[in-house]
C-alpha cells in the first residue's frame, strides 16, 4: 500500500513549512493585514524563485515540473500559515487553464511569467451572488469581450484574466491582458481588500480553444477544487493546532482548560473532522495526479469534507480563545475569515454536495 | 501515491487467496448484510474449526513471533488477509481477544511456562479466551472495579461481579483483573489473574440488550479459588498488565458494521417521495452526501494507516476514529432509513421493512456501538490527549485510597 505522499514530497513538505514559516511568523501577517495590503509582493516573489509557483508547469514552458503532488502539498502548507499570496487564483486557476485548454502559443507566452511570479493570474467567472453557472452576461464577439465580473479574487495586480463568457451559444473561457481590464476593489470578507468588481469594454481577447463549453470550465473548478480543499485542511490544522497550544498553556479555575472535557471533546471533533478532510483530499490528489475517471466525484467529496473542516476549526479556535479569540489584535479572526473566503470562492457547500450526489448517481448509472 | 501492493505484499495477497479459495467459499448478498445476533454452540465448533485450518496453513497471529506459530509482526500481512478473508463466507471470528489480546499480553508479562502452555492452544482455536474487565460500576472508569483478590495461602480467593463479557460462556479461559489492596489509590492495588473459567463458583449469566440480542455476558465471582501461579506480573501491577491488554484492542476493535452510506444511496434511490425519486429530495441529498463524505473519509484514513505500516511506521490512534465516526454514522443512517419509510417505520415485517428490518435492527443496536469498546467521550478524550497533547482531566480520585472514594452523593 502506498497512499500518501512521495519521500520527495514529504522531505520538500519539510523545506516548505520552514521558509513559510521564517517569512510569515504571525505578527508579521497581523501587521500586513493592519495596513490594508492585499498581497505579500516579497513572499510571491521568493515562492517564483524557489519554482513553487511552477510546480504544475513543464519545463518548456518555464516551470519546475514536480507534479501535482507536490502542489497539493504547497497549498497544504499555504493554507496552514495563512499565506497572503495569489496561489488559488494565479495557479490553482489561470496556470490550470492554460494548461488544459491553452495553445502551444499561449502556453508558451503566459506559463513562465506564472510560474516565476512575474506574471499574477486571476480568474473571472462570477456575475454577482450565485453559483458557478454558465449563464453569464459577458460577451465575446469578433477578439472583443465586454462583461463586468464580481468577485474576482486577486484581480488588484492581476497581469492576465481568464474571463468566462459568451460567444455563439456557448461560454466559453477568454484571456485577457490586466491592462484591458478595469478594477474596482470591494471591501471583502477578508481584512485585505482581495475581491473586486472587473469590467471588460471591448477588451482585445483571445479564446482558451479547450475551453468552448460548460463542461470544460466544469472540468476545471473539479481540479481546483481538490488544490483548494488541500488549502482549507492546511487552514484547518493551523487553526487547531493554534487551539490546542492555547488550550495547554492557558489556565481557568486553577487548571489548563485544555484539561475540561468541553474544551477537549470540541478540538477532537475538530481534529477528526480535519483527519476525515485531508484523507478526502489525499483522494482527490491521487485522482488529479492520475487524471482519473473518478476525479468529479473525488473532487467533490474532498470540497465539501474541507469546508466543513476549516470552518469548524476556525469557529473552534475562536471559541477555545474566549475574549481574546474575537479580539482584532488575535489571529484567530484571520482563519476565520480565510475559512469562509475559500468555501464560497469556486462553489461553496451546496454547490459542491450536489456535485457529490449527481457524481454518485452518475457512478451508479455508469 | 497509488493504491498498490509492494512486490511481496502481492506475493502474500496471491497466497492468502489460493489459501482462501481452496478453504471457503465467496459471500452472497445476505451474507454482506451484517446482522448483530447472538452466537450458538454450533457456531463456536464452526470458529474454531475455521481457527484451526488458519492456524495450520500460518494464516493467524500475524503479529506473533515465529517461534510461536506468528509471522513476527507482519501488521501489513494481517490486514491483507483480513481484506481478502472479509470477501469470504467464513465463521464469526471470535478468536480476535483470544489471539490478538490475551496471549499477546501473556507473552508481555508472562513466565516462559505461561506462555508455553496458552499460545498454541488459542493459535489453533482449541482454547477461547474471553475479558474480564468491566464491572457494573467500572466502565469507563475501569480502574475503580470493586472484584477483590485476597490471598489465603498459596491461593487467591476471587469474589466480585464482572460484566459485558463475550464469549464467556464458551470460554475456556479469562482475562481477569481485581483489586487486591484497597488502601492504596485505585490504580495501584490491582493484580491480573488467569482464570480457569471451569472453576467452581463461577457462574456466567447472558445478558439480553435493548436490540433483543445477546452478545454479551455477566460473570459472577463467588469465592473463586485459585493458586497464586495463575497471577500475571507482580501484585500491584494489575492495572500496568490491563493497560497492555487495551492497547492492542487497535488490532481487534474497527468499525461498526450494518448498512452504511452505499446502503441508504441504494434505498433512496429506488424509494419515491412526493412521486418523485428520493434522491432528488434537497434533504436526502444534504445527508447522503455528509455520510458519504465521513465513509470516504474513513476509507482513506484506512489506506494511510496501512501506507504508515507497509512503510515499517508505527500508526496513530485512526482506530479511535474509525469508531467514533462509524458508530454514530451507522445510528443516523439506520435512522434516516426508518424515517424514510414514515408511518411505516415502525414495522419490522413484510413491505414496511425493506432489506428485511435491516435500518430497523441497527437502528435498536447502534447505540451499543457508541459504548462498547470505548464510549464516545473516552475516544474523544484520547485523541485530545494523545495527538492534540491535552492535559489529562484533574481526577478527584486520584490519591485517595481506593476505599475512601465516594461513590454516591451520600
Amino acid at each position: 500500500m502506498n497512499f500518501d505522499f512521495s519521500e520527495d514530497v514529504t522531505r520538500m513538505r519539510e523545506e516548505a513549512a520552514r521558509v513559510l514559516r521564517d517569512r510569515l511568523p504571525p505578527d508579521a501577517l497581523r501587521r500586513r493585514v493592519n495596513a490594508g495590503e492585499p498581497d505579500d509582493g516579497e513572499l510571491w516573489a521568493s515562492l517564483g524563485e524557489m519554482g513553487w509557483l511552477g510546480v504544475s508547469v513543464p519545463e518548456r514552458f518555464g516551470g519546475s515540473e514536480l507534479g501535482y503532488e507536490t502542489l497539493c502539498m504547497l497549498a497544504e502548507e499555504i493554507g496552514r500559515v495563512l499565506a497572503p499570496v495569489p496561489f488559488s487564483s494565479s495557479i490553482y486557476l489561470v496556470t490550470e487553464a492554460l494548461l488544459l485548454f491553452g495553445s502551444e502559443a499561449q502556453k508558451r507566452r503566459w506559463l513562465p511569467g506564472l510560474a516565476d511570479g512575474s506574471v499574477v493570474g486571476a480568474f473571472a467567472l462570477a456575475e454577482g451572488p450565485r453559483e458557478p453557472s454558465p449563464r453569464v452576461a459577458s460577451r465575446f464577439a469578433r477578439g472583443k469581450l465586454s462583461g463586468t465580473k464580481r468577485p474576482v479574487f486577486d484581480a488588484t495586480r492581476a497581469g492576465l484574466f481568464v474571463v468566462a463568457a459568451q460567444a455563439e451559444g456557448e461560454v466559453g473561457l477568454f484571456l485577457v491582458e490586466g491592462a484591458e481590464a478595469a478594477v474596482a476593489a470591494l471591501r471583502s470578507l477578508e481584512v485585505a481588500p482581495i475581491a473586486s468588481r472587473v469590467s471588460f469594454h471591448e477588451a482585445p481577447a483571445e479564446p482558451l480553444e479547450g475551453a468552448r463549453d460548460w463542461r470544460a470550465i466544469e472540468c476545471l473548478l473539479q481540479r481546483a477544487a481538490v488544490l483548494f480543499a488541500f488549502e482549507q485542511v492546511g487552514g484547518a490544522q493551523g487553526a487547531l493546532d493554534m487551539a490546542a497550544a492555547y488550550a495547554r498553556d492557558r489556565f481557568a479555575f486553577g487548571r489548563p482548560i485544555g484539561s475540561f472535557q468541553a474544551i477537549k471533546h470540541q478540538l477532537a471533533d475538530v481534529y477528526v473532522a480535519t483527519e476525515l478532510a485531508r484523507s478526502n483530499a489525499y483522494f482527490g490528489a491521487w485522482a488529479l495526479t492520475h487524471d482519473a475517471p473518478e476525479l468529479p466525484l473525488a473532487a467533490a467529496t474532498a470540497r465539501v469534507a474541507a469546508i466543513a473542516a476549516f470552518e469548524a476549526s476556525a469557529s473552534q479556535n475562536i471559541q477555545t480563545h474566549g475574549g481574546m479569540g474575537f479580539t482584532w489584535e488575535s489571529e484567530c479572526h484571520l482563519y476565520y475569515r480565510r475559512a469562509k473566503r475559500l468555501s464560497g470562492q469556486i462553489g461553496g457547500d451546496r454547490y459542491w454536495r450536489n456535485q457529490l450526489i449527481d457524481g454518485l448517481i452518475s457512478r451508479q448509472a455508469g | 501515491m497509488d493504491f498498490s501492493d509492494t512486490p511481496a505484499e502481492a506475493t502474500f495477497r496471491a497466497e492468502a487467496r489460493a489459501f482462501l479459495s481452496a478453504n471457503a467459499k465467496l459471500k452472497t448478498v445476505e451474507a454482506r448484510q451484517y446482522r448483530s445476533r447472538a452466537l450458538e454452540p454450533e457456531d463456536i465448533a464452526a470458529s474454531k474449526a475455521w481457527q484451526a485450518t488458519k492456524a495450520a496453513a500460518s494464516f493467524a497471529g500475524f503479529h506473533w513471533p515465529t517461534q510461536y506459530g506468528g509471522r513476527d509482526g507482519a501488521q501489513m500481512q494481517a490486514i491483507i488477509f483480513a481484506q481478502e478473508e472479509d470477501r469470504y463466507d467464513v465463521p464469526p471470528s471470535i478468536f480476535n481477544q483470544s489471539v490478538g489480546m490475551a496471549i499477546p499480553t501473556i507473552m508481555a508479562w508472562g513466565r516462559p511456562d505461561q506462555i508455553q502452555r496458552f499460545a498454541r492452544p488459542a493459535l489453533h482455536g482449541e482454547e477461547l479466551w474471553c475479558q474480564l474487565f468491566s464491572e457494573p460500576g467500572a466502565g469507563s472508569d475501569l480502574a475503580g472495579l470493586r472484584t477483590s483478590a485476597w490471598r489465603e495461602g498459596d491461593d487467591w480467593v476471587i469474589s466480585g461481579q464482572k460484566t459485558w463479557t463475550s464469549n464467556a460462556h464458551f470460554a475456556q479461559w479469562a482475562m481477569l483483573v481485581a483489586r487486591s489492596d484497597a488502601d492504596v489509590p485505585k490504580h495501584k492495588g490491582l493484580t491480573f489473574f488467569i482464570l480457569d473459567m471451569s472453576l467452581p463458583g463461577i457462574e456466567v449469566r447472558r445478558i439480553r440488550q435493548m436490540s433483543g440480542t445477546s452478545n454479551f455476558c455477566e460473570v459472577f465471582l463467588n469465592e473463586v479459588r485459585t493458586p497464586d501461579s495463575a497471577r500475571l506480573g507482580e501484585v500491584g501491577d494489575g492495572w500496568k498488565v490491563a493497560l497492555t491488554m487495551l492497547s492492542n484492542e487497535r488490532f481487534v476493535v474497527g468499525q461498526a458494521e450494518g448498512p452504511d452510506v452505499e446502503d441508504i444511496l441504494a434505498f433512496v434511490t429506488d424509494l419515491e417521495l412526493d412521486d418523485r425519486p428520493a434522491i432528488e429530495d434537497a434533504a436526502v441529498r444534504e445527508k447522503i452526501a455528509a455520510w458519504w463524505v465521513q465513509a470516504q473519509g474513513l476509507k482513506y484514513t484506512r489506506l494511510r494507516t496501512q501506507t504508515a505500516l507497509s512503510r515499517g511506521k508505527t500508526p496513530g490512534p485512526e482506530a479511535s476514529i474509525a469508531k467514533l465516526v462509524s458508530a454514530t454514522k451507522l445510528q443516523q443512517i439506520a435512522s434516516y432509513g426508518v424515517d424514510l419509510l414514515g408511518q411505516a417505520g415502525a414495522v419490522m415485517e413484510g413491505d414496511g421493512a425493506p432489506l428485511n428490518a435491516w435500518f430497523q435492527e441497527a437502528l435498536l443496536y447502534a447505540p451499543g456501538k457508541r459504548i462498547a469498546g470505548g464510549a464516545d467521550e473516552i475516544l474523544r478524550n484520547i485523541i485530545a490527549e494523545r495527538v492534540l497533547g491535552l492535559p489529562p482531566d484533574v481526577r478527584a480520585d486520584k490519591d485517595l485510597p481506593f476505599s475512601k472514594i465516594p461513590t454516591s452523593r451520600r
